[in-house]
């Protein structure tokens, strides 16, 4: 719609026509502030936690689990030097003392969750498929959040008893 | 030729004082959109409506995504 609205716009005799072609979808999924009335509905981005149990690809996998565990992770998302989601370790069945590193026996491409989905949704997806947390990333992949089960309930419960007192 | 825009660049003309349009139906203009951003619908878009923006700035018009 956008390439089409912009051809009519210089057709009618404006010189200085962009169209931003990726919308807002990519604006709200980059975790871009939005005005309107979704505006109003949490998303998984605002009810994520910053903090998590980080580590690097190139991390021995005994640093990496013990940071992870004095954290009370059962895992460690992997990510670069530009804060973008790699892989995720699970290290509860690893050999941790062998000089492995991270990249080695990661997870990659672990599943994410944007941050302008709304938690509801996000929630619900987290219970049915058993999931404890959620990471939160840009369309980019970049870090955002790792939102837990329990923090997603307690503001998808919180933004439907508000839906129903505003009715 | 209209010039295509990522959202870096998006921000950039923002800064420097662009006039945003979002084309989608009015319905969806009020779920959400840009901040900032005014509604002409692409089938409302005609000389009439287009004379409330300045060609004196440019203009940048946006949709969902890559419809």
């Amino acid at each position: 719609m956008s390439p089409r609205a912009a051809w009519r716009l210089e057709s009618l005799g404006f010189s200085r026509v962009y169209h931003y072609v990726a919308g807002v979808a990519d604006w709200a999924a980059a975790g871009m502030p939005v005005e309107g009335n979704l505006s109003s509905v949490t998303t998984a981005g605002a009810a994520a936690e910053k903090e998590t149990a980080m580590c690097r690809p190139d991390d021995p996998v005994g640093e990496a689990a013990a940071q992870a565990a004095s954290a009370g992770e059962d895992s460690c998302l992997v990510v670069n030097d530009h804060d973008i989601v790699l892989g995720r370790l699970y290290y509860k069945d690893l050999e941790l003392d062998s000089g492995v590193k991270v990249e080695d026996v990661m997870d990659p491409g672990p599943s994410t969750f944007r941050p302008n989905v709304p938690v509801l949704e996000i929630a619900e997806f987290m219970r049915q498929n058993d999931l404890e947390t959620a990471p939160i990333t840009t369309s980019e992949g970049k870090y955002v959040g790792m939102l837990r089960l329990p923090d997603a309930v307690q503001a998808a419960r919180r933004d439907v008893a508000g839906r129903g007192s505003g009715d | 030729m209209p010039e295509k825009i990522d959202r870096i660049q998006l921000q950039e003309l923002m800064e420097a004082g662009a006039q945003v349009v979002d084309v989608l139906p009015g319905e969806e203009y009020e779920d959400q959109h840009i901040p900032g951003a005014i509604s002409i619908p692409l089938k409302q878009l005609s000389p009439e409506t287009a004379r409330q923006l300045s060609k004196q700035r440019p203009v940048v018009l946006y949709c969902y995504d890559y419809q």
